[in-house]
């Protein structure tokens, strides 16, 4: 590891701008035949362009929808979601949390920013940020508010702080006004920030 | 006992901003995300060790580091520290002849296939699980690894020390304050642990509301 006796670090020696600094790490890294640019171009590809929040709006369509599936995803969600595609890397094992008029759930990781990558992609800034991190613990209900979202002092908030490779999805409550709709036209209530538990399913159209 | 990153109930930090919700600000932000990936798939840390070189970023660096800067000073720390880059190329900025382990460089037709499979952390585990769902416990106070002085743990000081209920059994897990070490897997059960916001923060918290963590079964001890 790293040593606490080497104050500045290795680090310190690369061009202390950003940008630079991950150029001179490539060139180093290509240079030594570590890192292949290719695979650096396929990877930004994946997270760019194939996986996001749209998985994750799939899933929780298919939860309100199909009651087999809702099913398997409070007992054991991990067959499932890997037919439909979405398994991989930081989302090996995932919790589904539903909201009710009772309960509304919030997720966060106070410790770096674990993230459900396989079915919301790459997180956002607001979620790594050190006032989300060090503030939706302590009073989630301001937070919230910050995202225009005001809890009902009758309904229990549940913040789930991601200390380990648990990875929680928030369902949030299916609107009203959804009924008989496909789950293709469900998937377009859900926004991102409702699977993480700063939002709530909205109309689309709205 | 704690370091920099566990910033849980810190006062001080101002609003959220809560329309900050691109993934990518700028064109290296990418790079950086990819450089990582492509690095780790060398196999030569983990991601607890990879936490922890994060977590050892001096206090004045963590806090100025946007996150992706946090990324590369960790990259940059354990790429000399696990033997894969000199001090000497880092400095000049270039590699000085291909890696003897070159060979395990991750290729582009690879990329899905590796990112797709992910790690599981579950493991058979000879450690009896201890407490069953409803089970009151208490966490280990001051919150810290007891086999590696300052090293990683995973349980944020904000919740050391205090009484809260199982509401779920995960299993059997891999320890991070083992494998962030390189001491091995060392897998004992996890549980989702439901604190009453008031035992955490006080009386000026929502009195009906909950804080969450998973947490090793090594990190709690039956309430006191």
């Amino acid at each position: 590891m790293p040593h606490d006796h080497d104050p500045d670090h290795y680090h310190a020696v690369l061009p202390s701008d950003p940008a630079l600094r991950v150029k001179a790490l490539e060139t180093i890294l290509t240079d030594k035949g570590l890192v292949e640019t290719a695979a650096l171009d396929e990877i930004i590809d994946t997270y760019q362009n194939r996986i996001g929040p749209q998985n994750g709006a799939k899933v929780v369509a298919k939860f309100w929808d199909d009651a087999e599936f809702r099913a398997a995803m409070r007992t054991d969600p991990m067959p499932a979601l890997s037919d439909l595609g979405f398994y991989g890397r930081q989302g090996e094992h995932m919790v589904m949390v539903e909201n009710t008029p009772e309960v509304h759930n919030v997720v966060v990781c106070t410790l770096c920013s674990c993230y459900p990558w396989p079915l919301l992609g790459i997180p956002p800034g607001w979620y790594k940020s050190d006032a989300y991190r060090a503030r939706v613990v302590r009073e989630p209900r301001k937070v919230l508010a910050e995202f225009g979202l005001d809890i009902p002092a009758s309904q229990k908030i549940r913040v789930w702080d991601s200390t380990a490779e648990i990875r929680y999805l928030v369902i949030p409550q299916r609107p009203k006004d959804t009924q008989g709709l496909s789950e293709q036209a469900l998937a377009r209530w859900v926004t991102r920030n409702s699977m993480i538990g700063t939002g709530l399913a909205r109309d689309p159209d709205q | 006992m704690t370091r920099v990153h566990d910033m849980g109930g810190r006062f001080g930090d101002g609003p959220v901003e809560a329309d900050d919700s691109v993934t990518f600000e700028k064109e290296w932000h990418k790079r950086a995300l990819a450089l990582t990936l492509a690095a780790g798939a060398l196999g030569r840390w983990n991601i607890d060790s990879s936490r922890h070189a994060r977590e050892c970023l001096s206090p004045k660096d963590y806090s100025r580091f946007s996150y992706y800067e946090k990324w590369m000073a960790a990259l940059a720390d354990l790429l000399v520290d696990r033997d894969l880059v000199t001090l000497d190329e880092l400095k000049s900025g270039h590699g000085h002849g291909v890696s003897d382990v070159a060979n395990k460089a991750l290729r582009a037709q690879d990329v899905a296939k590796v990112l797709a499979s992910g790690s599981p952390y579950t493991r058979a585990c000879d450690v009896a699980q201890q407490f069953s769902a409803g089970a009151r416990v208490t966490t280990r106070r001051p919150a810290g690894n007891v086999l590696v002085d300052g090293g990683h743990s995973r349980l944020p000081a904000y919740a050391a020390g205090a009484t809260g209920t199982v509401v779920i059994c995960h299993g059997g897990y891999v320890l991070p304050d083992s494998n962030g070490h390189y001491l091995g897997d060392q897998p004992e059960p996890l549980y989702a642990v439901a604190f009453e916001a008031q035992d955490l923060w006080g009386a000026q918290a929502n009195a009906q509301d909950e804080v969450i963590l998973d947490i090793w079964q090594s990190y709690l001890g039956p309430a006191e």
